[in-house]
């Protein structure tokens, strides 16, 4: 076992999220939320679309969030958060900052339009997708960020996702933003610095997290980081940034075979070596492209 | 009078100029001075500090929005609105409006835009037409569900298939549960002074507005309009209380997760924000009509007093209905109108007060709810059941998709209406 960087949190720390909050315990979205929150601060909106996080919330009138939050619909998260930016200039309070927080349904698929649409005016906005790889709050159903191999709730182990998961980080550098990176919750140390960067620029900015979820990827709860890491370190999450068509990878790990990172999850249990050696073809080759990028 | 009589004309002349240059088919002409706008005229010496200008229905809409000083603005273009955004946008450009322009994708993030600007605070205005209403389908009931005061014009155009971008209020009949008020516009002077009212009656009872014009018939067609002072208007606007808003010294959240109890409870009190409405729309019409001398409700009874028979429009058509009043009551026929302005909320006792004892009514409807029929006709057939009294009832389907509802069909209805014919005629 490689060691790890130990980071210690604080514990005078300001928590925007308070305890009782009904993700499903060891849930890697509400770790996501949580220390990006710690560290934007509390002068901040925030607007959440459909997702695991609008019950997360907890029900009305209760609330485990400290800030003023705007539930949307699935589709709407970048277009909502655009339009609180203009409101706040419209009422001249240009200190506050504006997060979406959405599922990867809300931004790869049904919330892909209105992204794209808020990159493509550079609206002052910072999109955080929290990345748990399928429809996890209506019961684990396929979504084009599901990876090849997969099984869910709509692709069976008899019949597992032929298709690559899509490429996010690559559409919105596409438009031309000012920031986008990958964090992961396993690495605190370097999601502390992409999200301070991502606060200090002014533009549409991007964050992927890896959001390892225990009921729908099939693995024990107490697990989290431990599988974040792992994620990271066999390159099938490569941590990375890039200031508009700039791009770095800011971890390098040493690489671990993927089948540790695969074997440790039931959705991707019914895979064979062939399949297997498949998927490590496709991460060595992705990490080359970003490494021949760079 | 003079000066009203040039006015006339010269509106004549830029609608046949137009007709010419566009093709367009316009109703008839002669109806243009509606009975508020010869009230208006007779009454032009009280009316304080306006300017008459020659405006298209689209101009008027615009105008509205800028002298009610909106500060976020979020559209996507659709034929016939266009040009309300861009006048709006030039009206930026020029300093003359103060606003966040934003254009954005799609009509659904527009109003997705409109509701986060709405949230924090700010005054929010979005204009659209028929495919872009009904995508925006979903996020009206969020709107309204989240209470933000948005206003939007949305100017009455057919939905497909097939194509078809001339008047019909299919669009917005179509949204009629989703929470929001809807005022239909008969004139371009009630564009703009609509448009000044709703954000008054929204921003009072937290509910969003819809204000309704027929496509090119008053959106592409020039009519004398009076326009307020911006400042008259800010004063008339002013807000006595703080509404709810986004705020990170007093978080709270718009839209979360509400049981079954907590949800019932919601939309009843959405419900009955929406009676207050009926009451302020009144309300708020009289002290318009004190400041800027017209005056506005619910419904307007045109010639109903001793009438027999009942004419009950919405929109555009009124105007030839109007027209078609007087000439019958030259002729000695009793005859009237009802027109009603609000679909939503519905006036319900109003209909029925002006209703009750007549003999026999014909609803028009430029819509058609297929399998249902008319929406008004059906929304006054269920407001009179129970009533005593009840005048025999005919929906009459006219109009759909711009074909042109002239005053000899007009005739032709009232003849039929005459021989007691009750039940769903189709004009066309």
């Amino acid at each position: 076992m490689a060691r790890v960087t130990q980071v210690t949190i604080p514990r005078q720390m300001t928590e925007l999220i308070s305890s009782g909050h009904k993700a499903c315990p060891g849930c890697g979205g509400i770790l996501v939320v949580r220390h990006v929150l710690r560290i934007i601060g509390s002068k901040t909106i925030i607007t959440v679309p459909a997702s695991c996080l609008t019950v997360m919330e907890g029900e009305y009138p209760r609330s485990a969030f400290k800030l003023p939050l705007f539930h949307t619909t699935i589709e709407t998260a970048a277009a909502v958060a655009a339009g609180i930016r203009a409101g706040l200039r419209a009422k001249q309070q240009n200190d506050i900052h504006v997060v979406a927080f959405a599922g990867d349904g809300g931004t790869y698929d049904i919330g892909l339009q209105a992204l794209s649409g808020a990159a493509e005016r550079n609206e002052d906005i910072l999109y955080v997708c929290y990345d748990n790889e399928a429809y996890m709050n209506t019961g684990l159903q396929r979504s084009s960020s599901t990876p090849y191999g997969a099984s869910t709730s709509t692709t069976s182990s008899d019949n597992f996702k032929t298709q690559q998961k899509k490429d996010i980080i690559q559409i919105m550098l596409a438009h031309n933003i000012p920031y986008a990176a990958t964090i992961c919750v396993s690495y605190l140390d370097d999601l502390k610095m992409k999200v301070k960067k991502a606060a200090s620029i002014e533009g549409t900015r991007f964050l992927l997290a890896l959001a390892p979820c225990p009921p729908g990827w099939g693995y024990s709860s107490d697990r989290t980081i431990e599988l974040g890491r792992l994620a990271v370190r066999s390159r099938v999450f490569p941590l990375l940034e890039a200031e508009h068509d700039k791009i770095r990878l800011t971890k390098r790990p040493a690489k671990i075979p993927v089948s540790r990172y695969l074997s440790m999850q039931n959705r991707f249990r019914h895979l064979t070596d062939q399949e297997i050696a498949r998927i490590q073809e496709n991460v060595d080759d992705k990490w080359r492209n970003i490494f021949k990028a760079e | 009078m003079a000066a009203g009589t040039v006015c006339l004309c010269v509106r004549i002349y830029a609608l046949s100029s137009k007709i010419k240059r566009q093709g367009l088919i316009i109703p008839t002409v002669k109806g243009v001075e509606s009975a508020h706008m010869n009230a208006n005229a007779k009454r032009s010496s009280c009316v304080p500090s306006s300017s008459r200008k020659l405006l298209t229905g689209n101009e008027a809409a615009a105008l509205g929005a800028v002298l009610c000083s909106v500060e976020v603005i979020a559209a996507y273009p659709i034929t016939p609105q266009t040009t309300i955004v861009e006048t709006l946008s030039e009206a930026i450009a020029k300093g003359e409006l103060r606003a966040q322009f934003m254009e954005v994708e799609s009509e659904h993030s527009a109003l997705a835009a409109c509701m986060g600007a709405s949230a924090v605070g700010a005054r929010a205005y979005t204009a659209t037409s028929s495919q872009g209403l009904t995508l925006m389908h979903e996020l009206l009931f969020w709107t309204a569900g989240a209470r933000l005061p948005i206003v939007m014009v949305n100017v009455n155009r057919a939905v497909g298939a097939p194509w078809n971008i001339w008047a019909d209020q299919l669009d917005s009949v179509a949204q009629r549960d989703t929470g929001w008020m809807q005022f239909y516009c008969e004139t371009n002077q009630e564009v703009l002074d609509t448009t000044i009212q709703a954000y008054r009656i929204s921003e009072n009872v937290l509910l969003p507005s819809l204000v309704v014009m027929d496509a090119f018939y008053l959106s592409h067609t020039w009519e004398p309009v009076y326009v307020p002072e911006k400042r008259l208007v800010t004063q008339f606007l002013k807000q006595s209380y703080k509404r709810p808003i986004l705020d990170v010294n007093r978080p709270c959240s718009f839209g979360a997760l509400a049981g079954p109890d907590n949800y019932f409870i919601f939309r009843r009190s959405m419900h009955m924000a929406m009676e207050e409405a009926l009451c302020l729309i009144t309300q708020v019409g009289t002290e318009f009509e004190r400041m800027f001398g017209r005056r506005y409700e619910p419904v307007e009874e045109y010639q109903l007093k001793d009438a027999h028979s009942v004419f009950v429009t919405a929109g555009s058509i009124t105007g030839t209905a109007r027209n078609v009043v007087d000439s019958l009551r030259v002729e000695g026929e009793r005859v009237g109108l009802l027109k009603i302005r609000n679909l939503r909320p519905f006036p319900i006792e109003r209909v029925r007060k002006a209703l009750m004892g007549k003999k026999r009514c014909a609803v028009i409807d430029r819509n058609l709810s297929v399998g249902g029929g008319g929406v008004f006709y059906t929304e006054v057939k269920a407001a009179l059941c129970g009533c005593k009294k009840v005048p025999k009832l005919m929906g009459v389907v006219a109009g759909l998709g711009g074909k042109d509802v002239k005053e000899h069909d007009l005739m032709k209805v009232y003849r039929t209406l005459e021989r007691d014919t009750q039940g769903l005629l189709w004009l066309g």
